[in-house]
């Protein structure tokens, strides 16, 4: 057990899972020598060499298609995407063909692949080192979407995810690489796919969150505990798609009020199709209507300091939120 | 017998073809595979070829004809026997199969059309909602948060026999919340419960055991349906009377000094200030100090004890023209008389625009009633429950009055107090009507505007 | 039979009869098995048939060169002619067009053209065109990095090396040095866009830009495409790297059962081609090596005749799946 930022827990899945098995393989832009952009690769290409730990050409649409390829022939690659921004090169790959393998053969191919790529707007990052993509990917039956926020879950489901014989789209937030710290246990543990987590217990309210906007509920639920005595319960669906909503309508059946946080621009988010489930599964059990907070729908998050903190909903924005969802 | 020849589907999409030109006639021969006809459809040209050997009994379609997919163009005679007579017909139906079928619904088994129908029924009770009734949709949000709350308040309602509408809510516009509803199902008894939050809205309380009998309605009688507000003040003073057994008392200030104080400053406040000048801030501050004196006055009984408050939030009682509505002003002792006129001046104006939120509303710890801008010279207020008392300041009149064994004409205000007997006596209640008197009758045309 | 002439381009390759007769028999029954798919789908019978006829040579003759179940091949929906050869039947050719359950390809579920077979290792094809060439380069490094002999063979016509798909893949075998071999069956026409405003200069000659071999061939001379081919699978073999082979065809049909193609070209070039049909050619071949006579010929076509026939008539009669069925396979178990 030791302390370690996201980062270095999704370090050290890779390492693990290449130690483990062979087949496994890293490949993206930038990933071998320099260790990739933000480092998460870093030594991997001195500990398991230039053909395991590859430096791709800039062409997404490869770097997904010859992963698939790889796939169906004994590997298990575990390709990057840069910026999750530059993965739309690689959707007609993604959506088409990794995630179609399976079904339309029959059940002839599947494809053990894994693609990461780091979301969520950082100050300077501007329209296209910011964008939630996670929407996009979300309507594709045969793909899986994970987005785990702690460190300890992402360490096991990026194991779970590289084991899992579907292709695995394993989001980060590049804004919490850093920020997020906590012990993550040694063992070779993992957490599935399709399993929620409440982070916190509480009785008045639910909130529904992922990424940096998890990270800030989370804080503001203690605020609201301790100025207000307002508890809130806490829920992580850590998988986008496909989602766990038995934890989710428990919670929500519980409180009566459910509040959905993302950075993502709010029409046609993923918290849009939570708030369908929970109104539709939970109608009976609803104290209040099914409220959303989101980025507004403009493009992700400007250059300028003021206009990219207004873009993400903030500390404030979510404390009122949470409290006229209280007081409802 | 002949076997009927149909219109294939030549290519996807396409429902239509024309026989542009039968290439054989009625009575003669076709082998397997042999073209019959040439067919036009808006993707391709084709010849048909014949499915089946035989003799053609009967060209069905004229040439030129413009028919759908499916549609019986010829019959075939097949020769041969009867094996081959017989599989003729099921690879017509494996043709006829359409290239998709429909998928059924997730989670059912087979037979859509009675699950089209089921999940059709389900739509409809759902969107139609409980079955209450009609008209709803004109009404407002604001109006359907009292009346029908949420899923689960309803839910719980339904499933307790309760009336949403007799419940005292916390939420937003007074609605009732599911802790509400909670809470008065576990504490419902005929008698009151205990200490409970507060916050005073719209929400009305209990209604008592045994409803009333009817009135007869006669001809030319107006019936007029009570509006959540009505009905809201009505349980609220049936409960007062209820709870708190009234007493009352009254004394008579002379405020004519005051009257000359305001009479001079008045123009001047209300240019340098932005309001009105009236009487209110005045008697307001009074309060205050009669409260700071006899603090009995600013409470709450609990059951088996008295919970005297240490802050005081002055409710001012507005009247509306159907309603009466009791914005309240927060640690109203903090205030001079200015601040006072200004936060009575704008607790006034959202009153009458129905601007008031609940927290407006709420926490008010004693409240001032104030009949005589109506012309009332003696009232009998009912305490605004659950606090201890309630202030009246009656029409201020100039009368002939005793002074110094001389007749004098004074401005006379009637001050009263009704008081819940199981708090105070009329000792206290005198004592801070007093305080309130004293304080009033100070002012002069020379008194400081603190 | 009589013994070949001495310098015989089949000799020099490595054929033998018996492999000369594997060859045409393939091609044969490729075209046999179109031509009766045609009459299918005019009756009403198959929703769907995409063709092979003209490109017979070019995709036997590529095909021969693999080992099935080894080599992955990554084929376009054409080649009909090459899963045939590999290891498909008749039956799995018209199961399919008419979307059967049995289809080996997928079930029913996708179009016909769409091949599959895990057990012969051609890996599941797609409608959007070109997918299949980063896909069979990732294909190609797993050999390499396993140090393995196995090659990636993936095909198209002439439009798909308009992609940038197309163009990626080129570049990383180029730079890896992938043992993947590009087949572009230029046929001259993708539905109705004729070569001229689909191909700036020649296909052949990209590989060198992409530093490796590219090479130009008659694609309906079945000997000159095993010979580019089997050049090919060896360099692969050894380690050597890449080449892209572009077969010049001709499509002798219209793009599908869903095309009109007298919209857009004339029946006299279609004749003009005809006359160089691949099997013909290659019957005249066999002809002068006196290793086919007329007579076995037509025995031969008799046999796959009957061959067909009978698949036909089973997958006919086959069922369809469940709609239900369709529900299910979504995602492998984990």
């Amino acid at each position: 057990m030791a302390e370690k930022n996201l980062l270095q827990a999704i370090h050290d899945g890779l390492a693990e899972e290449m130690r483990a098995d062979d087949t496994v393989m890293v490949m993206g832009e930038d990933v071998g020598r320099a260790g990739g952009v933000f480092r998460v690769t870093q030594g991997l290409q001195e500990e398991f060499g230039t053909a395991r730990v590859m430096d791709t050409p800039l062409a997404e649409s490869l770097i997904v298609g010859s992963a698939i390829g790889l796939s169906v022939n004994g590997m298990r690659p575990v390709a990057e995407i840069q910026f999750a921004d530059f993965i739309t090169p690689a959707f007609d790959q993604i959506v088409n063909e990794a995630a179609k393998f399976y079904y339309r053969s029959n059940g002839a191919w599947n494809v053990p692949l894994t693609i990461r790529a780091p979301y969520g707007a950082v100050p300077g990052g501007a329209l296209y080192h910011s964008q939630s993509i996670e929407a996009w990917f979300c309507n594709t039956p045969g793909l899986k979407v994970v987005a785990p926020t702690f460190p300890a879950d992402a360490k096991a489901m990026l194991k779970s995810a590289i084991r899992d014989p579907n292709p695995v789209l394993f989001l980060e937030h590049k804004r919490t690489y850093r920020l997020i710290k906590e012990d993550v246990p040694d063992d070779d543990h993992e957490v599935p796919l399709n399993k929620a987590r409440v982070h916190r217990e509480g009785e008045d309210i639910t909130v529904i969150s992922y990424g940096l906007m998890l990270y800030t509920a989370l804080e503001v639920s203690r605020k609201l505990s301790d100025e207000h005595g307002i508890e809130t319960e806490v829920v992580e669906p850590r998988t986008l798609y496909l989602l766990d909503k038995q934890t989710i309508l428990n919670s929500v059946k519980k409180t009566g009020k459910v509040l959905i946080i993302s950075e993502a621009n709010i029409t046609g988010s993923v918290s849009g199709e939570i708030a369908a489930v929970v109104s539709a599964e939970a109608f009976e059990w609803l104290d209040a209507p099914v409220m959303r907070l989101g980025a507004p729908d403009t493009p992700a998050a400007p250059f300028g300091r003021p206009a990219m903190d207004a873009f993400v909903p903030s500390a404030e924005k979510i404390e009122a939120a949470m409290l006229e969802l209280a007081r409802y | 017998m002949a076997t009927p020849v149909k219109m294939p589907q030549l290519g996807e999409s396409v429902t239509e073809g024309t026989i542009t030109r039968w290439l054989k006639a009625e009575g003669d021969e076709v082998e397997l595979d042999e073209p019959l006809a040439e067919v036009d459809t808006d993707k391709v040209n084709a010849e048909l070829p014949s499915p089946l050997a035989g003799k053609i009994e009967k060209l069905l379609v004229s040439e030129g004809t413009i028919v759908d997919v499916g549609t019986e163009i010829a019959l075939v005679a097949a020769d041969g026997d009867e094996s081959a007579a017989a599989e003729a017909p099921a690879r017509e139906n494996v043709a006829d199969e359409s290239p998709t079928e429909e998928f059924p619904a997730a989670g059912t088994e087979a037979q859509p059309a009675e699950d089209d129908e089921t999940q059709r029924v389900v739509a409809e009770s759902r969107s139609g909602g409980n079955g209450s009734s009609n008209g709803r949709a004109v009404e407002s949000a604001e109006t359907l948060r009292l009346t029908r709350s949420s899923p689960v308040v309803r839910r719980i309602a339904a499933e307790h026999d309760v009336d949403i509408r007799e419940i005292p809510g916390t939420g937003t516009g007074g609605r009732v919340t599911k802790k509400d509803i909670e809470g008065f199902i576990e504490e419902r008894e005929p008698a009151p419960a205990g200490l409970r939050e507060e916050r005073e809205a719209f929400g009305p309380p209990e209604e008592p055991e045994a409803p009333p009998e009817r009135a007869p309605v006669h001809e030319g009688d107006r019936v007029v349906a009570l509006t959540p507000i009505r009905r809201a003040i009505a349980n609220r003073m049936s409960l007062s009377k209820r709870e708190s057994p009234h007493a009352w008392t009254m004394v008579e200030a002379d405020v004519s000094g005051l009257v000359a104080l305001r009479e001079q400053e008045k123009a001047a406040f209300t240019e340098r200030e932005g309001v009105r000048f009236t009487y209110l801030p005045f008697i307001a501050r009074a309060v205050v100090e009669g409260l700071k004196e006899t603090p009995v006055l600013n409470s709450v009984w609990d059951r088996d004890r008295i919970v005297l408050r240490k802050r005081i939030n002055i409710g001012i009682a507005v009247d509306l023209d159907d309603a009466l509505i009791v914005p309240v002003i927060p640690d109203a002792d903090e205030l001079n008389i200015t601040g006072l006129a200004r936060r009575i001046d704008e607790a006034v104006r959202k009153a009458r625009n129905r601007q008031l939120s609940p927290d407006d509303v709420s926490g008010g710890t004693f409240t001032v009633n104030n009949p005589g801008a109506l012309g009332s010279v003696v009232s009998t207020p009912i305490i605004n429950h659950p606090q201890a008392a309630i202030l009246s300041a009656e029409a201020i009149v100039k009368r002939p009055v005793v002074v110094n064994d001389a007749i004098a004409i004074r401005s006379m205000m009637n001050l009263e107090v009704s008081f819940d007997h199981r708090i105070l006596d009329g000792g206290a209640a005198l004592r801070f009507l007093n305080a309130v008197k004293r304080r009033l009758e100070d002012y002069g045309s020379d008194s400081e505007l603190s | 039979m009589t013994m070949e002439k001495t310098g015989a381009r089949h000799e020099a390759l490595g054929l033998d009869e018996a492999d000369l007769k594997k060859i045409y028999r393939a091609m044969l029954l490729a075209r046999r098995v179109d031509e009766r798919s045609w009459i299918l789908n005019r009756q009403g019978k198959a929703a769907f048939v995409i063709s092979c006829q003209g490109q017979e040579a070019a995709q036997v003759g590529t095909a021969y060169n693999l080992r099935p179940g080894y080599d992955y091949l990554y084929p376009y929906y054409r080649d009909s002619g090459m899963t045939l050869l590999l290891g498909q039947t008749p039956r799995d050719q018209f199961l399919s067009i008419m979307g059967k359950k049995e289809d080996p390809n997928s079930g029913g579920r996708q179009m016909p053209g769409h091949f599959s077979s895990r057990e012969l290792n051609i890996v599941t094809a797609s409608a959007p065109v070109g997918v299949q060439y980063p896909q069979a380069a990732g294909t190609a490094l797993a050999f390499k990095m396993r140090g393995e002999d196995g090659v990636a063979v993936a095909c198209g016509g002439e439009a798909s090396t308009s992609g940038g798909d197309w163009h990626e893949a080129m570049n990383f075998a180029g730079i890896h040095n992938l043992p993947v071999i590009f087949l572009i069956e230029n046929n001259v026409y993708a539905i109705s866009v004729p070569s001229a405003l689909q191909v700036a200069g020649s296909i052949a000659k990209r590989a060198e830009g992409y530093g490796f071999s590219g090479v130009e061939v008659d694609g309906n001379d079945v000997l000159a495409v095993y010979e580019a081919a089997k050049e090919a699978v060896d360099r692969a073999r050894r380690g050597d790297g890449p080449t892209l082979i572009e077969a010049k065809t001709y499509r002798i049909t219209a793009h599908s059962s869903d095309d009109d193609d007298r919209r857009y070209r004339e029946r006299e070039e279609i004749e003009e081609w005809r006359l160089k049909d691949p099997i013909i050619r290659f019957e005249k071949y066999l002809a002068e090596y006196g290793l086919l006579s007329g007579e076995e010929r037509e025995a031969l076509d008799r046999e796959i005749k009957a061959e067909v026939a009978e698949a036909s008539e089973y997958a006919e009669n086959a069922p369809f799946a469940k709609p239900e069925e369709a529900l299910t396979g979504v995602y492998a178990e984990v």
